[in-house]
């Protein structure tokens, strides 16, 4: 309520609401941000299963068994899905219209969020071929903000049945 | 996993910086608030209900009258908060209580300000004790808390 509706009626009301966390990452996440540190994606192979997590969870959701054997992954991803943002919203830090996409690294099981970058946001697709742009050694820190952005490569697009599991 | 794994930890905070429409009953009463006094609302069957309501909680009917409580008022029951926490009203220990304010049919929630736990007792008179006008906003915070009549 500013001075000049001292003496209005009082019609809104500032009700913020917080919670303060103190996030421990754990053991197997702790290993995937050292990895954004060193520039490299490090995940987890289910013993049972196989399949490759990543970021490290430390544990198969499917299989229930803890997962140790950690995994190197490489730079090259490709699209599942995506979403071309062009709502502004308080807080955003890309200009709008971007793309958030589900990235599925080579040799991975999981996906996770990504930005992409250098291509028109019409352009983008579902089986593009992109690859992690990586901040500077310097910059780079246990977070996953060490990933810049994901670029095309210039690949033909995979095939559907490639990732069609995971989209 | 190697003993030499470096555990990362951070802060994580959610906020959300919600505002709310007050509607006119609500906005009456933080309005008063704002100029250092209590309204509260007469229900259908006479009851002056404080915090108002814009529906008698009784009868499910429409509230629409605003009356003018008293700033002093009785507690009904008590808690004692020995160690509050940062977002407390008072930083000492306090006593968080239910107070039936004069002309009120019904009690308001909180703190009371008094030396020891021993002071706190259900009948006790209490008033109102509000921050300085240039800082009130329209918010139960204007309320700085209330303090024991008897220490007045």
């Amino acid at each position: 309520m500013s001075d000049d509706n001292a003496t209005a009626p009082v019609t809104m009301l500032s009700t913020p609401i917080r919670l303060d966390y103190q996030f421990t990452a754990g053991l197997a996440q702790s290993r995937s941000l050292q990895g954004y540190a060193e520039g490299k994606f490090i995940g987890q192979r289910c013993p049972v299963c196989k399949k490759v997590y990543v970021p490290s969870r430390g544990s198969c959701p499917v299989d229930a068994v803890p997962t140790t054997e950690e995994v190197v992954l490489g730079n090259k991803a490709t699209v599942t899905t995506f979403c071309v943002v062009n709502v502004p919203f308080a807080g955003q830090s890309i200009e709008i219209p971007y793309i958030t996409a589900s990235i599925l690294l080579d040799g991975a099981d999981i996906t996770f969020m990504g930005l992409i970058q250098e291509i028109p946001a019409d352009e983008v697709r579902m089986g593009l071929r992109v690859e992690a742009v990586w901040v500077p050694e310097e910059e780079r820190g246990p977070t996953l903000a060490s990933v810049k952005y994901f670029r095309p490569t210039g690949e033909p697009d995979a095939e559907f049945s490639s990732y069609e599991a995971y989209s | 996993m190697s003993d030499s794994v470096q555990i990362f930890t951070s802060p994580h905070v959610l906020e959300y910086p919600y505002s709310r429409s007050t509607g006119p009953v609500i906005g009456a009463f933080l309005t008063a608030l704002r100029d250092g006094k209590f309204v509260g609302v007469k229900g259908d069957g006479g009851k002056v209900i404080v915090p108002p309501t814009e529906f008698d909680p009784e009868s499910g009917e429409e509230a629409t009258e605003i009356v003018d409580v008293g700033s002093a008022g009785v507690i009904t029951t008590w808690a004692w908060v020995e160690e509050p926490r940062l977002d407390a009203p008072l930083s000492q220990p306090f006593a968080w209580a239910l107070i039936k304010l004069d002309g009120a049919d019904t009690a308001l929630l909180h703190a009371v300000e008094a030396p020891s736990k021993d002071d706190i007792a259900t009948g006790k008179r209490v008033v109102a004790s509000f921050k300085p006008a240039g800082e009130r906003v329209g918010a139960m915070a204007d309320i700085r808390c209330f303090v024991l009549e008897e220490n007045q």
